[in-house]
């Protein structure tokens, strides 16, 4: 009855629902906060920095004579498959830090706002890509001083980063999810480690799979990783884009598709 | 604003309950407030008040009841209810690794600032709340007092006509928490309607207009200060005369005139009686002026909102104070109108 006094009463034209226009913008300013707390605490991006550096090194002398001969000829090989892996691995790092954040009060002060309720979580998410992109950019560039020159070209590198920055992007609303619902940090950490160990190993990423026994050659050939793995392989090493590609975007989409509509929800509920 | 919404409910909280487990933190609260007024919820440590506050602010789904802000329903509106309310946390509800500046830029914006037009709200907030000097540093330097005032700061940015303050000033010092005071009050006067929570009874004394007392998730006594004053009985008379040796003299009058016992304090020649009839000390202090006694004291104490508390709950808030070892506070005993006459 005084409904219509409010609205026209304060000046105040009360909004039922934020609109598609207004999310993406709260999700922006939310991406921006993300970005001011990486310039504020650049510890957090120890991760992206070193483990490219050390597991690239280390695997690709490691493994290079034994599986491919010699390091040069297995640079081709080892580079998309440690990009993958590193980058999908810090992506996990997404689900934690979403967790620490939404303990902290600034959250409840999110929740009372009038703003769309997933720009918090996008805004996290968006932010983190940052993080895949210096993954990427550091683990190609280790490559490149090792020796590897990939013959698709730049732009067809730059393509398959890309490509993998968009996958971990997607991958991340996983563990945003487990994030959510999960009551600490920590067991974010131990769940999410737990899916990504068997994913990312049981995979083209390191080794060919023919020489692995059945099962886990059946397991690694349908395995995410190892079609995104195949994708960034193809665009670099031959500069075509083939079915993988498709493949992977398309995974990409469909987690999205599962897991942001329930990490929103999960979140809404806790509040 | 005042005018406008002068008589409508800011906040209509009907039957709210709220269980976590086993316990029901908030058993059937009914709560009316009233536009542009100051409402205090009043209540120990673990009445209640926070998880009450944080259903009437959307941030947490009552088991049952509703709620209704300005007429609109929070469980089927609760854009709209978030766009008439601020909430000022009892932890403060900003972000720490951020500075001062930062939190107001971005939370402007999310409230739908342009980019000049927050940072001129954050520079006007600042500079209201005192905090321009430290404005670009991170907030793991500032101060209890400093924090607080940044995250009420940051409720105001829409200037909604209601605003949450869960217990704006536990853990400040007495200065800051007369200056919260002061802020609270100007808040009200430019039309805003505040609720507060407190489990000081000055603070709602000095502040409130209406207070609910609220005790294991129920509210026990609700109205004025004034009416919850009446509701636990009479004024007291206190008297001291300068002659301790006259004490008894003195008790034995006071009884005879007013026809009560007088009790006799720990300190020495100090008296307190019930006064039921106002009129009556006339008498007794002309009867005590014949009798050749001189007094050294004399005033009439109104009841105090601890023993509201007392009456209300069965229990003292001392006890319950205790608990929360780490709140410096020295306010139980509340600073009540105390009215010499004559």
């Amino acid at each position: 009855m005084k409904h219509a006094a409010i609205h026209s009463g304060s000046g105040r034209a009360l909004k039922k629902y934020a609109s598609f226009g207004q999310s993406v913008r709260n999700s922006l300013t939310m991406a921006y906060r993300g970005l001011l707390k990486l310039k504020r605490t650049p510890e957090q991006l120890f991760d992206v920095t070193i483990q490219p550096i050390i597991f690239t090194l280390m695997f690709t002398y490691i493994f290079g004579g034994a599986i491919s001969g010699n390091v040069l000829d297995y640079l081709p090989v080892i580079i998309p498959g440690i990009l993958v892996q590193t980058v999908i691995t810090s992506s996990v790092v997404t689900g934690v830090q979403l967790r620490e954040d939404m303990d902290k009060g600034v959250f409840d002060r999110f929740k009372s706002l009038p703003i769309a309720r997933i720009a918090p979580l996008a805004g996290a998410l968006l932010a983190d890509t940052i993080r895949y992109t210096i993954a990427t950019v550091l683990t190609f560039t280790m490559g490149y001083i090792m020796g590897y020159r990939p013959e698709g070209g730049l732009e067809h590198v730059a393509l398959a980063a890309l490509l993998v920055i968009a996958c971990s992007w997607a991958i991340s609303w996983i563990f945003a999810f487990f994030g959510v619902i999960a009551r600490t940090a920590s067991s974010v950490q131990g769940i999410s480690m737990l899916i990504l160990f068997p994913l990312t190993f049981v995979s083209n990423a390191f080794v060919p799979v023919e020489t692995m026994p059945n099962w886990l050659n059946w397991f690694a050939s349908i395995n995410p990783v190892s079609h995104l793995v195949n994708a960034v392989r193809e665009l670099a090493n031959t500069g075509t884009i083939g079915a993988d590609f498709a493949i992977s975007l398309i995974g990409a989409a469909v987690i999205v598709a599962i897991f942001a509509p329930l990490t929103v929800k999960a979140y809404m509920r806790k509040t | 604003m005042t005018d406008k919404w002068n008589g409508q409910w800011a906040i209509e909280a009907d039957g709210l309950v709220k269980a976590f487990g086993d316990k029901r933190a908030v058993d059937g609260v009914n709560l009316q407030v009233r536009a542009g007024t100051i409402y205090g919820v009043l209540g120990p440590n673990g009445a209640g008040k926070t998880t009450t506050i944080r259903m009437l602010a959307t941030l947490l789904r009552p088991d049952a009841g509703t709620v209704r802000v300005f007429g609109h329903d929070a469980a089927k509106e609760p854009h709209v209810v978030r766009q008439l309310i601020g909430v000022t946390g009892q932890y403060a509800s900003v972000d720490e690794s951020l500075s001062a500046i930062e939190n107001l830029l971005i939370f402007s914006r999310l409230l739908g600032l342009g980019r000049a037009e927050a940072r001129r709200k954050a520079s006007e907030l600042l500079e209201e709340f005192g905090l321009m000097e430290a404005a670009k540093r991170p907030l793991k330097n500032f101060s209890g007092g400093m924090r607080r005032r940044l995250d009420l700061a940051a409720s105001l940015i829409a200037q909604p006509p209601l605003i949450f303050l869960d217990e704006p000033t536990t853990g400040l010092d007495p200065r800051t928490r007369t200056q919260m005071w002061e802020t609270i009050r100007r808040l009200v006067k430019t039309g805003s309607t505040v609720l507060l929570t407190t489990q000081y009874l000055d603070e709602a004394d000095q502040l409130a207009d209406r207070i609910a007392v609220i005790d294991h998730g129920r509210v026990v006594a609700e109205g004025t200060v004034d009416e919850l004053k009446a509701s636990v009985g009479m004024s007291s008379l206190h008297l001291r005369v300068q002659n301790p040796l006259q004490s008894e003299k003195a008790r034995q009058i006071i009884e005879r005139v007013l026809k009560v016992e007088a009790s006799l304090s720990a300190e020495a020649g100090k008296f307190t009686a019930p006064m039921a009839d106002a009129d009556r000390v006339a008498d007794l202090l002309i009867a005590i002026r014949e009798e050749g006694i001189r007094l050294a004291e004399l005033s009439v104490q109104k009841p105090t909102l601890d023993e509201v508390f007392l009456a209300t709950t069965g229990h003292g808030v001392a006890a319950n104070a205790q608990q929360s070892s780490e709140q410096t506070n020295e306010s139980n005993e509340s600073k009540v109108s105390k009215e010499a006459i004559g």
